[in-house]
This record gives C-alpha cells, structure tokens and sequence, in this order.
C-alpha cells in the first residue's frame, strides 16, 4: 500500500456517472419488480374496481376475498374446492422427490468421483447429454412403461420421474464438488479401512452440506415450479399446483376473476419466493455452483 | 485454468492408487447400476423408441409399422410446425442474445459498488425463482390491451396508444420474449456477478495505473476473462429455449390462432390431445436432432475429450 495508490475503480462521491448508475439499476428493478406489484394490487381489488380502474393503482376498497376464494374455492375445471387441493398435492410430490433425487444425485457423484468403475464416465456422458435433450422425446415411451406397469397417474409415478429427469443435474452438482475435495482425504479413509458406504456416510456426507443445501433450493424450486411431468404423469387425482393455476386461469367459464387469478398466481409462486427470499445468498451460490463449473 | 479441466486431475488421481481398488470396486458398481439402468431404459431406449414411433402410422395407439419418412414430409407442411419452428427460432435468439446483454450490463452496473446491491440483485434474481405458469400468467394480465398496460397509458391521455402485441399475430411471440426476458437475465446477472467477483483486484489497478477507460476494461479485459461464464450462462438459456412450453400455454396457448406454438407444444398436442402419435414423435425426433447437432461437439469437446488427454 503506497500513498500513490489509484483511488480504485469504485468512486464514492456523486457524480453523472454514479446518478447514471443508480438510474439503470433503478429503471430495471422497477421492471422487475412491475409483475409482482400488479399481481398483489389486483388480487387485492374487487371485480369492479379491476374493470374500472388502473392495474397499476393500489386497491381503493381492499379485500382478501379473492385470496380466500383462489384458496379454497375456485374452480379447476369441473371441481370448485381452490388451488389448495394442488398446494397440498405439491407438497405430497415435492417430499419425497427431493429427498430421494438429492440421495441419487450424492451417491452418483460420489461413486463417479472416487471409484473408477468400468464405462462410469461413458454413463456420466450420456446423463449429460441426456439433460439437454427436450422432455417430449422421452415422454410417450415412459408414458407406455409407466401404464404397461400399472403405476401411470399415481403419486409414485410422479416422484420416479422427477428422481429421473434430476438424475443429470443432481449428479453433476455432487460429482464436481466432491471431485473438488482434496483425494489424500478419501486415501486416508481407504487405508483406514473404510468401504464404499462407509467412507460415503461416514466422510463424505457429512462434508456435503453445502451441496446438500444447494441441491435442496435447486430441486425443491424446480420440482414446485414443474409443469409438464405433473400434467402428463401425476393423474387427475394429484395434479400439482402449476398444472391447477393454469386449469383455474382457463377454465373459467363467462368474466374471467383476474382478483382470483392473480391471488392463485401469488399462492402458486409462494413457496419458491420463500425459498428463495429465506436462502439469499444461498440461491444465488447454488446457481453460480452449478453454473460455473457446469 | 480452463474451468473445463478442473475435475480431471482428481479423478486421474484416484486412478493411481493401484490395482487393489479393482476387488473393492463392487459397491460402487453396484450404486451406480440403478442410474445405469435408468440411463440405458429412459435416456437411450425411450429416445430410440420414440424415433422408431416417428416412422410408423400410429394415431391413437402405437403400430409397429413403417412408413419411411412420410411423417417427416407431413410435417414439413404442416403450418403450425413450421410455425412453431420458426418461433423457436426467433424466440431462442432474441432470448439468449437478450438475457446476455442485459445480465451483462445488470452485473456491470451493479458491481459499481452501488448502495443497496443486495437489494438489487434480489429484485433481479427474484422472477427466477418462479414457475413459467405464474410468469405466463403475470405477463399476460399485464399486457392484455383491455385491462392492462394499454389502457394505463391511454388512461395518462395517449388516447391512440397502441401496445396489442399480445394479441396480434405478428407480434404475440414477442409478449413470450418479454416474459422470458423477465424470467432469465437475472440468472444471467448471478452467474456473470460471480465472473466479476473473481475478477484479479490488481488487473484493474493496473488498468487505472495505465488510464484506460473502465469501460474498455469491461470490453476488452473482463468480457474475455469471463468467456467460461458466458458459455455456461448460454448453455443453461438455450436449454431453456429448447424446453420453451409451459410458458407459452399459460400466457397464450400458442394464440392468437396458432401464433405462438411451438416445437415443444406441438409434440404434446399431438401425443396427448390429437391422438396423432408418429406426427408427435416425428416433430420430437426434429427437436432431438436438432439439440444433439449442437451439443454432442461441445459435451464432447468438454468432457470425453478433455478426461482422455494426457494431463
């Protein structure tokens, strides 16, 4: 550190420059932040008011009668019981598919990065590459396998493929941190004796919880957020709460309630905003994680 | 060095601790034969099946026959395919060139060591946290010309204030650009902040010590550096774009007219509505070959070509 040192690249008096700065950031928060605020303003307004006034406006009468009736009895087509009917079948499905998507994903990454096994590297390829290819090539065959084997529109339908189509993602995420471990720790625990489940739950589990976290906030944001496996395999009676937010916001049959509509969209984005806004920095590190070394 | 490389000398590494790992080598084996499976049934099989679907008759229930590429020609005269592929192909583009710049300049400006940055990067991050339905169905509230933003500015005095895009054919597939836009650049932003972030502090002190222009340094110096960044941030949007669908069904299903289809819609309206398999699995097998041409070089390039080079 010398006296001539640049006074850096980050002024922090005001000038034209840092007003020009703040305006940009300004100018896009307010895009960003638009749909949300109509979103909350209109599902807090009675119908007349939504017909009459400015979508931008705060409600002058406010209400939650939108919210209680998107909850409990807004119709999804021919049934009127609410989006709740699909919160809870969202939750039913995003347990235990977290949970055993995140197992999958360890165990893989763990095997792969530790264990040479003969054409691992071959079956991690194709996981990959398996990642990239569009939904729609795999989905008509599963539908065939899933219906020849009786379990086709069940819950356990649902959970095996969102544990399959995370298969790719979840392997990678454990695969590059666990290969980022320094190797003398597995030798150590190999000279110690230790086996392959050993060294797994014993050494490596326990240092996974940063991974665990991130696949956590990954998987439960992109399983809540699905829409295409749970129209296609989850079955009438267990259809996620995406799949009845799209049912509630066309099916509607004469005026559409936009109050309903908005406070359904509120309640289906609820839990990923929770996530994300509870996690912070956690969301962010997860993505740029997975990102970077991706 | 290269993010590619990084996991490569660990997993050479491992391969040196002699043969004895071979007997013990079972287990492992054995954890991985369920992906295995799933590899060889789901990723390989279901895709060779559906391939082998597209040259069939199959309407309602699959043949086993064979009709050559007839599906293929059906296709390539179907309007709403052709539609959806030219959608995709204006939505892929304006989408990732879109989601770049503006992440792009969403990092730059915020790492300006702006005032309130966590607040910032929340408020930019935030929409990709939510579903495709809820920004689908945000959008299309907002821009629906009776009630939405035409009527607001027509209510400010702007009486022949036009904003119909979301109705109007030409324009609808425009409204889903918006809508993804909204959705995809903070992620963008996350993932080239942290490029920035790792940026050497003494390269910009002696980009100051030399008087070159901040922005030049981001052009010239930074934007290079995070080429890795880059070619992730386009490969997890392109992926998007592949799977564009439930936004377009929430926000116009595929309207006004057949406006807005897409590739992705179009297999599963025929899979699952018009009892039109080998047509379906005909359009999946273009998405498939499509996606594979761009991507085998680059996973190749990445990953098989890198883990077989001496290191």
């Amino acid at each position: 550190m010398s006296a001539l040192e640049p006074q850096g690249r980050r002024p922090r008096h005001l000038t034209i420059g840092r007003v020009g700065v703040y305006a940009f950031l300004i100018t896009a928060a307010l895009f960003f932040l638009l749909p949300l605020w109509i979103m909350v303003v209109t599902s807090l307004k009675p119908m007349d008011e939504i017909r009459l006034g400015n979508i931008l406006a705060l409600p002058a009468a406010m209400t939650i009668e939108a919210w209680t009736k998107a909850w409990s009895s807004a119709c999804t087509g021919l049934e009127c019981n609410g989006i709740s009917v699909g919160f809870w079948n969202s939750v039913r499905i995003l347990i235990p598919s977290v949970i055993l998507s995140i197992a999958a994903g360890a165990i893989n990454g763990y095997a792969l990065s530790f264990w040479r096994v003969k054409g691992a590297n071959v079956m991690f390829g194709v996981l990959l590459l398996g990642a990239f290819i569009p939904y729609q090539v795999f989905l008509y065959p599963l539908v065939r396998i899933f219906s020849m084997s009786g379990i086709y529109n069940s819950l356990t339908c649902i959970v095996i493929v969102h544990v399959i189509f995370g298969l790719p993602t979840m392997t990678l995420l454990f695969r590059n941190y666990y290969a980022g471990l320094p190797i003398e720790l597995f030798k150590a625990a190999r000279i110690d004796g230790g086996g392959f489940w050993t060294i797994f739950f014993r050494v490596m589990l326990p240092m996974s919880t940063p991974m665990l976290v991130v696949a956590t906030i990954l998987q439960t944001t992109g399983i809540w957020n699905d829409f295409i496996f749970g129209l296609t395999f989850a079955g009438r009676e267990n259809l996620p709460m995406t799949v009845q937010l799209n049912n509630i916001v066309h099916s509607t049959q004469g005026e559409r309630a936009y109050n309903v509509d908005m406070a359904a969209t509120m309640l289906a984005a609820l839990v990923p905003l929770v996530v994300y806004f509870v996690s912070g920095r956690w969301f962010v590190r997860g993505i740029a994680a997975g990102a970077v070394k991706g | 060095m290269d993010s590619a490389t990084i996991p490569v000398p660990t997993v050479r590494a491992a391969s040196t601790q002699g043969r004895r790992l071979v007997r013990t080598r079972l287990p492992a084996a054995l954890a991985l034969l369920p992906t295995a499976l799933v590899v060889l049934v789901v990723y390989i099989g279901c895709m060779l099946w559906t391939v082998r679907l597209s040259f069939t008759s199959s309407t309602l229930l699959p043949k086993l026959d064979w009709v050559g590429l007839a599906q293929y020609s059906r296709l390539f005269v179907n309007d709403r395919f052709v539609t959806s592929a030219e959608n995709i192909v204006i939505f892929g583009v304006l989408f990732i060139s879109g989601c770049l710049i503006l992440g792009f300049l969403l990092a730059v400006f915020i790492d300006q060591n702006v005032r309130a940055e966590g607040i910032f990067r929340t408020v930019f991050l935030y929409p990709y946290a939510m579903s495709f339905v809820v920004t689908g169905v945000a959008w299309q509230w907002f821009l629906n010309p009776g009630l939405g933003l035409q009527k607001v500015v027509r209510d400010l005095g702007f009486e022949s204030f036009t904003f119909d895009w979301l109705v109007n054919p030409d324009m609808a597939i425009y409204t889903i650009v918006i809508a993804g836009l909204w959705h995809g650049s903070g992620l963008t932003m996350a993932i080239l902040l942290a490029g920035l972030r790792g940026v050497d502090e003494d390269l910009w002190k002696a980009a100051k010590v030399d008087g070159v222009p901040t922005w030049r340094v981001y052009t010239s110096i930074v934007l290079p550096l995070l080429r890795p960044m880059v070619v992730t941030a386009t490969v997890l949007l392109a992926t998007g774009v592949v799977k564009l669908y439930d936004l377009v069904v929430a926000m116009t299903m595929g309207g006004p007219g057949i406006a807005t289809e897409v590739p992705a819609k179009f297999v599963m309206d025929h899979l699952f509505e018009r009892n039109n398999i080998a047509l379906g699995t005909a359009a999946a097998t273009i998405m498939l070959i499509t996606v594979v041409a761009v991507l085998a070089p680059w996973v190749y390039a990445r990953y098989i070509r890198a883990q077989r080079r001496p290191a």
